[in-house]
């Protein structure tokens, strides 16, 4: 087998793995069918990340999202508590017509993006190690946006916590 | 067909673009658009990243990084946003929430 080959055949077997999990995080009618399909969908996506080669976005991925959003979101649905069926089910009418945009919208984009030349011809290299290039962007040209993204991160940690607070002023 | 171009990347983007569309109309569980919104943003890095692999440059990958970050500080405002719903009209179905208003 090239390593073409190889390839192909991760990249169609990490695409079967986003769109099961994918479907099921949409139609599934209980959210925490929904939230674990999402678990799958997210650690497909970090595999796609990682046959780009960009090594240390697949881990922050994995990080980031499995471990931190997806805890954060089931705790959201722990404490918000479970719907009875009624309300949690949507109509049927909904469900048809959002499909039927997300189909138009599907359609659209994938004519355009099938229908351009989006790489220039040889402009892939060999994948190298991202991490240290990373760093020294980050560091260096992307400075002030990082430091403001922590600060944003600062602020949103404090509005969260203050938007939880218990009500006992 | 066996070799695998930036196209087929940003196909598999495109999809998840939409599945996350299709969650944001269709979820009325304020828990569930948040998903939704997710599944755009990961769209949007798959992207990115892509752009940044067959182009040779790296300032997408950065791009992307600043993307995670801004994710999960939504994810945990939007949450903690959600938790005052249902404390407030005690569900977190948006359309109920919206009706309760009036």
């Amino acid at each position: 087998m090239t390593a073409e080959s190889i390839q192909a055949v991760v990249f169609y077997a990490l695409g079967a793995v986003i769109v099961i999990s994918c479907g099921i995080v949409v139609f599934a009618r209980d959210i925490v069918h929904s939230v674990f399909a999402l678990f799958f969908t997210l650690l497909a996506v970090a595999g796609l990340f990682a046959l780009l080669g960009a090594d240390f976005l697949a881990v922050t991925q994995v990080v980031v999202y499995v471990g931190g959003i997806l805890v954060l979101l089931l705790f959201g649905i722990l404490l918000t508590g479970r719907m009875p069926l009624v309300l949690g089910l949507t109509t049927q009418r909904t469900y048809w017509l959002a499909t039927l945009a997300g189909a138009v919208v599907f359609a659209i984009v994938l004519a355009i993006v099938t229908g351009n030349e989006w790489a220039p011809p040889g402009g892939q290299t060999e994948p190298q190690p991202t991490v240290e290039a990373l760093g020294k962007l980050l560091l260096g040209r992307y400075l002030f946006p990082f430091e403001f993204a922590s600060l944003t991160l600062l602020a949103a940690l404090i509005g969260a916590a203050y938007l939880v607070r218990r009500d006992d002023r | 067909m066996l070799e695998i171009n930036i196209t087929h990347y940003l196909v598999a983007a495109v999809f998840l673009f939409a599945m996350g569309v299709v969650a944001c109309v269709a979820r009325r569980n304020a828990i569930g658009i948040l998903i939704g919104i997710e599944l755009i943003l990961n769209a949007v890095n798959v992207n990115l990243v892509a752009f940044s692999r067959y182009w040779g440059n790296l300032d997408g990958q950065v791009f992307a990084i600043f993307v995670i970050i801004l994710a999960a500080c939504e994810a945990a405002v939007a949450l903690a946003i959600i938790i005052n719903l249902f404390h407030g009209y005690g569900t977190v179905e948006v359309d109920y929430a919206s009706r309760m208003k009036e």
